[in-house]
């Protein structure tokens, strides 16, 4: 099985606060991962260190390595741009860019990295919409403001945003906590489809989300990573006290 | 309690009705074709209009645009963006102390810098006295409109590789453009009605000037001196001009109601 992603003692800080601490994993290619714990455990930041985002935060810094296919991305020389858009990220709140139509708004990613002709560029959204299971809604209001789509239409949407560009890996942080069931069900499916072709990082804090979804899954507490392991093991049969303690709801 | 709030409502609503009709019971009757397409005319003689002082508007305020808006939406971007710095903190203080500044003393020191270095009054003085009231205005508002765009839409720019200018520019920037927009009108609404910069720096003209190195009309300027004249006459003709000015602010005003209400259209 490929690693595709592989953390070394990673440590994450903000300013002199530290959210992270010495995070070791590896992510293999084609599965989904899920990262839980309560709120406030640094898995949100950790997912943000894995495509450089972090580094986007007022204070954030970080220390250890991360590889992707074996290359630390953190290298001097790396170019941070080029490295998103390998690692694609969606946020918890749909984040469609509201001056843009759909169909801009899916080409924002792949247009940032050059012209392109305009029959590529449809092709392009139509492909990544199908992707993102969104194109029999919206394939006859392309050019229609991306605002007036549903809360789960528009998380979908920005996960047509992010597969345009065809990154590797896609890291999701928490991208169902502002969706009605119905919307979340639909993002759950579609994460299984989407196993095929990327690897998947997920942040979530719905436990029941982790088990239905991920193959592996890694508790987060305190910053610091108390169990990882397949998601079927993790979730009944938990080697560490505290991973049972939370999952079976008694904290956090 | 709302009997107390609702008679402040009325009291603060009738001084713009009596302004408004006090200058359309005076000012209407003597609005016609010629008074927005004639200059002046000799003094003493009746007739005449405000053409050249629409003109004049027109060309200072503009002018005052162009220097104006450049450096006060740019001065806005880079204060939102870069919050913390000191070059932040001072431009936002200075913008702060320069928009409590009497008008008229922003038109001394343009007629320092300007009009008594060149020895001679021009248009462009007024339009730099002008730009120096807009900037502070220009540049708060473009700030914080663009402190109104959500973080995400920043961060999910950048997560898609975005370069960071670029972020700003296409999204940050577009999403906030309503509001500057806005923002903007209403600082040229303002500068457009001001009188006390230009009396030292644009004078005022009595005819048709497209020369901005030249003395040139304006319509704050016309109704001063109509209004402090001597001839029955001007003072009908101020009257008149102080309601073009009003309606050209009004409308100003009105457009940018309008240019706000297109914010988030479907949200």
């Amino acid at each position: 099985m490929t690693i595709r992603i592989e953390t070394d003692r990673v440590t994450a800080m903000y300013g002199k606060f530290t959210a992270v601490k010495g995070v070791s994993l590896r992510f293999a290619a084609n599965r989904v991962h899920a990262l839980i714990g309560p709120s406030g455990c640094g898995k949100s930041t950790f997912l943000r260190t894995l495509n450089r985002m972090h580094e986007m935060s007022p204070g954030g810094w970080i220390t250890g390595q991360v590889l992707l296919d074996g290359q630390d991305i953190y290298a001097p020389g790396v170019n941070a741009m080029h490295l998103r858009r390998r690692v694609g990220m969606v946020f918890q709140k749909p984040t469609p860019f509201p001056t843009m139509s759909i169909f801009d708004n899916v080409a924002a990613g792949v247009r940032v990295t050059g012209r392109r002709s305009r029959s590529e560029l449809s092709e392009i959204v139509e492909r990544s919409l199908r992707q993102a299971v969104l194109w029999d809604e919206v394939k006859d209001r392309l050019h229609r403001s991306a605002l007036a789509l549903s809360g789960g239409q528009q998380q979908r949407l920005c996960i047509a945003r992010t597969l345009a560009p065809q990154p590797e890996v896609l890291l999701l942080d928490e991208p169902t906590a502002s969706l009605d069931p119905r919307g979340t069900q639909l993002i759950e499916e579609l994460l299984f489809e989407l196993r095929t072709n990327f690897t998947i990082v997920i942040v979530t804090h719905n436990l029941h989300q982790a088990a239905r979804v991920s193959d592996t899954t890694t508790f987060l507490y305190l910053g610091t990573m108390v169990e990882h392991g397949p998601t079927k093991e993790l979730f009944t049969t938990p080697t560490n006290e505290q991973t049972e303690a939370y999952i079976t709801g008694r904290f956090g | 309690m709302v009997v107390v709030l609702a008679s402040a409502v009325v009291v603060a609503v009738v001084p713009l009705v009596f302004i408004l009709g006090t200058l359309i019971i005076k000012g209407a009757g003597s609005l016609n074709a010629m008074f927005f397409v004639a200059a002046a005319a000799p003094a003493g003689q009746t007739g005449g209009g405000v053409g050249h002082a629409i003109v004049g508007t027109l060309v200072i305020v503009g002018m005052a645009c162009l220097i104006g808006l450049p450096f006060g939406i740019g001065a806005g971007i880079y204060a939102a963006e870069y919050p913390g710095t000191r070059l932040a903190v001072g431009c936002r203080f200075v913008a702060d102390v320069m928009s409590g500044t009497p008008s008229i003393v922003v038109g001394v020191v343009a007629w320092a810098w300007i009009v008594a270095r060149q020895g001679h009054f021009s248009a462009y003085a007024g339009s730099v006295a002008l730009a120096m009231l807009m900037i502070p205005m220009v540049m708060r508002t473009t700030e914080e409109m663009i402190k109104l765009v959500p973080h995400s839409l920043r961060e999910a720019a950048l997560a898609l590789g975005y370069p960071r200018w670029r972020a700003t520019l296409t999204v940050v920037l577009r999403t906030a453009l309503p509001g500057i927009v806005t923002g903007t009108l209403l600082a040229v609404a303002r500068i457009a009605g001001e009188t006390a910069p230009l009396l030292f720096t644009a004078l005022g003209n009595q005819y048709f000037s497209l020369d901005v190195s030249r003395p040139m009309a304006a319509l704050p300027l016309v109704v001063f001196t109509y209004a402090t004249g001597p001839y029955q006459e001007w003072h009908r003709l101020a009257w008149a001009t102080a309601l073009v000015l009003i309606i050209v602010v009004l409308v100003l005003s009105l457009a940018a109601r309008l240019a706000t209400r297109q914010r988030y259209p479907r949200s």
